[in-house]
């Protein structure tokens, strides 16, 4: 919400997206996979279970290249853990 | 003053921590030793000269277990403590939070079961040659309750190799013959990991409980021998 007094200004959103390495086993996905199944649905051939971070930030005076090296930042050191998972992130304005 | 040669543990409390009082009444009660808790606000402590992760579920195991805990101010006094060559050990959570903090190699991923577990476990003493477990016969095995949901230990090839040319595997899941292999292994630990130290051996993570079980009315007093070797090994 813009604020009173305050040069109004567009949201970013950053969404992050956190997965397990494809060489770790995925067991919440397998077991995903199973309930799928279940359900009477065949052709799902892989499930990969991962974590949907959304981050809303200020970015006034700042560039993309300077917002995308700060999310690499915090996916390295606390959004994901590099030994065992991925993530990758997309921007969003709205 | 550091590194006084008289045992003074220092027990470190985040949010959600809840293995505390067991740790402190396993050091001052029964092994009559200093301890004291230090809040995860405090940013240094001259006193202690040896350091306890206890268990439980820091900051509530989001994000992932041990992730956030990591950046309390506490933690910057751990990484210097450790790296002055002082004794170190994480329990269960502490653990967790050793691995994020990359104070031990490695991370945790979600028991392959996707179960909470809880129950005792067999160990088996791989190592005996580090302060952590040098009260223990190497080979021997005993038995210390688990309880948790992200004991599933992984680390990469390389990083396993490593473990093993220093001998950094110091207890391995197993059953009451001490057989080492996927029936004994409760969690998909690789190689039934189940405790690990660094390289220089002065910082030790396990997912058993030891201070779950350092009296005989309790079931065992398996874990003792853990809290004995750090106090016969503080520098």
């Amino acid at each position: 919400m813009p604020v009173k007094g305050q040069v109004n200004f567009i949201m970013l959103k950053v969404n992050v997206y956190v997965t397990l390495k494809k060489e770790i086993l995925d067991a919440q996905g397998l077991v995903i996979k199973k309930a799928i199944k279940q359900i009477g649905y065949d052709n799902i051939n892989e499930v990969r279970f991962g974590k949907f971070i959304q981050l809303e930030i200020d970015d006034r005076d700042k560039t993309e290249e300077d917002i995308k090296k700060e999310i690499d930042y915090l996916g390295d050191k606390l959004l994901s853990n590099p030994n065992i998972e991925n993530y990758r992130f997309e921007m969003v304005r709205e | 003053m550091p590194f006084d040669k008289k045992p003074y543990f220092g027990i470190l409390v985040f949010p959600g921590t809840n293995c505390e009082t067991d740790c402190f009444h396993v050091l001052n009660n029964i092994l009559k030793v200093r301890c004291k808790y230090i809040w995860h606000k405090e940013s240094h402590d001259d006193d202690i000269n040896a350091i306890i992760i206890p268990g439980g579920f820091s900051y509530g195991d989001y994000l992932r277990s041990g992730a956030v805990a990591r950046f309390s101010p506490i933690m910057s006094f751990v990484r210097e403590f450790a790296s002055k060559g002082g004794l170190v050990t994480g329990i269960c959570n502490g653990f967790q939070i050793l691995l994020e903090e990359n104070l031990l190699p490695g991370a945790m991923l979600r028991n392959n079961t996707l179960k909470f577990i809880c129950r005792y476990s067999y160990l088996k003493v791989i190592d005996a040659g580090n302060p952590f477990t040098s009260g223990y016969e190497k080979g021997k095995i005993i038995s210390m309750p688990i309880r948790h949901n992200e004991g599933n230990y992984y680390i990469d090839e390389k990083g396993l190799i490593d473990l093993k040319e220093n001998n950094q595997i110091i207890l391995k899941y197993c059953n009451s013959d001490g057989i080492t292999d996927a029936s004994s292994n409760p969690n998909g630990s690789i190689e039934n990991i189940a405790g690990i130290c660094n390289k220089k051996r002065n910082v030790f993570g396990l997912m058993p409980h030891p201070e779950a079980c350092c009296e005989k009315i309790l079931g065992s007093d398996d874990g003792r021998a853990v809290f004995e070797s750090m106090i016969n090994n503080i520098i």
